[in-house]
């Protein structure tokens, strides 16, 4: 049983070690110099995680947060889109008809009664943002999401809006905020804008 | 025997009391020598390092010297439970006996009254001791193998055995030049050939017993590059596989006191001790050039020490023909070069700067043995050994 070369299998070499090398002091004098030079650099890249909180880009894709609009209402008017491109089927709603004898309520055909995302099964791949036509989800910047049981990291409805308020009170909103056409769920902003209706998706840079 | 004790105390205290410095000082050491190398290792490797606990980190050591002592003990099942637990005191014991004629601070070379910074002044054998012992503490490191009845650990202890009957002959070989040239034993009689000035240290006039020295005494040590014992990557953690706790520690202690005992003789023989120009006359003649002077061979020490935490970072772990390469083609070799050498400049009493010869030599010989290491290194892996490698691709046709 020899080792024969075979044309289909690649053999690795292993660099060869010249006489110089082979003296090894003067390579054991280079390797001090480099680690000495990095010693006194002063140069760390530690990063002192609970003391200084990293500095997390504005299009990062964090935890999910429901946008409310103008009047405080959830922005969302469940049409499904979310849940339809979702990829990890993490999100659930069920929509209601909106009470139209509410004035308040009265541009609305529909309002998501329960909203739920699942955020240990999502990939937070943003899809779900992508689809929304009102810019109603949206995935923030908070990355340090921690819980006790599944249970709990299951977001509903309540959950997800304090999220919103959390991170815009904070001045965290992710750079796509506002960003595509915001549909009827905001009358008021299409009106007072008097301008050229927004520009549709897929034209955003 | 009171009597006795009352005739004998004023030269029992003073041996007490360095055996008390040193019961004292190794653990404490021992256990700041792992902060000391966690720092530097991250500052190598652009890191902070430890920095919870306490200011700066500097209690660091003492919360996992508490962790370690309040562990478990655990104890497998397939052990020798005998030298299961003879193995790491005994290599404790082999590293700790080895300072007992080491001076850690001036000691003249007659005999005074009262404290001195050693334990067994004035030993004509000292020198020669310190080896006897330290080799010694190959046993704790092959009964700590054997008694884990572990492939693994087994593993890493026979290549520690290997490694030590290697490296001892350069080591003793390496010394023999400057025990010559300074005509004894005695570590306080070498130390004291070295004092005057800065051109007297050892280092000047044998610079390649030093490298010969340093290397085996490096290897002696089991640490990297020489860890081949414990090499993680292979052997689990060698010979303390199975070892935890307080037994782990003894262990750990006995490779960091070993590195104290490596720096001292390094400082003592090559650098001058506690001689630094300027600081001359008796060394006891007040109390404040005792200290300076203790001062001095611990600042020697340090950077000793610092030099060999800096390797550690900066060098690969050897391949073990390799490693074996290195000792008998390239240290021993040199380490007879350098006592031809002195040996010459000894027997025709030719004046001390023939023995810069021995600076030439490090560099002619040290190429010539490099031509014979390359050719190792560079050997294939599959030369001189069956054939292992079988091409899989055609086995499976």
């Amino acid at each position: 049983m020899t080792t024969k070369k075979s044309k289909t299998v690649k053999w690795g070499e292993e660099p060869k070690i010249g006489w110089w090398e082979a003296m090894y002091l003067p390579a054991i004098a280079g390797g001090l110099a480099t680690a000495i030079k990095h010693a006194f650099s002063g140069r760390t890249t530690t990063r002192q995680y609970p003391d200084v909180e990293p500095e997390i880009p504005p299009n990062y894709r964090g935890v999910h947060r429901l946008n409310r609009d103008e009047e405080g209402r959830v922005k969302c008017v469940a049409c499904y889109m979310c849940q339809t491109a979702c990829p990890a089927n993490c999100i659930e709603i069920i929509a209601a008809p909106a009470p139209k004898d509410d004035p308040h309520w009265k541009d609305r055909d529909k309002f998501p009664q329960t909203f739920t995302i699942d955020e240990l099964r999502c990939i937070y791949c943003g899809m779900c943002e992508e689809a929304c036509p009102v810019d109603a989800i949206e995935l923030t910047s908070v990355y340090d999401l921690t819980g006790y049981t599944r249970k709990e990291l299951i977001f509903d409805k309540e959950k997800l809006l304090s999220v919103f308020d959390e991170t815009s009170t904070a001045g965290k909103d992710p750079v796509r905020t506002n960003r595509g056409a915001l549909g009827p769920a905001s009358v008021e902003a299409a009106t007072a804008s008097q301008g050229p209706p927004p520009p549709g998706r897929g034209s955003h840079g | 025997m009171f009597e006795y004790l009352k005739q004998s105390w004023p030269t029992l205290w003073p041996t007490l009391g360095a055996i008390g410095v040193i019961l004292a000082f190794v653990p404490v050491l021992g256990l700041y020598m792992t902060f000391i190398e966690r720092k530097l290792a991250a500052y190598v490797q652009d890191r902070l390092g430890p920095n919870r606990v306490g200011p700066f980190g500097i209690l660091q050591a003492i919360a996992d010297a508490i962790k370690l002592f309040l562990k478990e003990q655990i104890i497998p099942d397939h052990v020798y439970t005998f030298l299961y637990f003879i193995a790491p005191t005994f290599s404790l014991m082999t590293a700790m006996f080895a300072l007992v004629v080491m001076p850690f601070g001036p000691v003249p070379t007659e005999y005074t009254e009262g404290f001195r910074y050693i334990v067994a002044p004035g030993i004509d054998i000292g020198i020669m001791m310190m080896i006897a012992i330290s080799s010694l503490s190959a046993y704790g490191i092959i009964l700590g193998g054997w008694a884990s009845n572990n492939k693994y650990s087994l593993y890493g202890a026979i290549r520690s055995c290997a490694q030590f009957i290697s490296y001892e002959i350069p080591l003793g070989l390496s010394i023999i030049g400057i025990i010559a040239a300074s005509g004894s034993l005695n570590i306080e009689q070498i130390v004291s050939s070295q004092g005057g000035a800065i051109w007297n240290w050892n280092i000047f006039w044998q610079p390649l017993a030093l490298i010969v020295f340093f290397t085996s005494a490096l290897a002696e040590t089991n640490r990297l590059p020489f860890d081949l014992a414990e090499c993680e990557q292979e052997l689990v953690g060698g010979f303390h596989t199975e070892y935890g706790g307080i037994k782990f520690v003894l262990f750990f202690l006995a490779e960091y006191t070993h590195v104290v005992t490596v720096s001292f003789l390094t400082a003592l023989l090559f650098f001058g001790g506690w001689h630094f120009p300027g600081l001359t006359g008796p060394v006891d003649a007040n109390l404040g050039g005792m200290l300076l002077r203790t001062f001095v061979l611990v600042f020697k020490v340090t950077m000793v020490v610092g030099f060999i935490m800096l390797l550690r970072w900066s060098l690969p772990r050897f391949r073990f023909d390799q490693l074996m390469g290195l000792a008998w083609k390239g240290l021993i070799p040199l380490a007879l070069l350098n006592f031809l050498c002195v040996a010459i400049v000894l027997t025709y009493d030719l004046p001390k700067h023939y023995l810069a010869l021995t600076a030439l030599f490090l560099v002619a010989g040290s190429m010539v043995s490099a031509r014979h290491l390359q050719h190792t290194i560079n050997r294939p892996r599959s030369e001189g050994r069956p054939a292992t490698n079988v091409n899989l691709t055609e086995s499976a046709i």
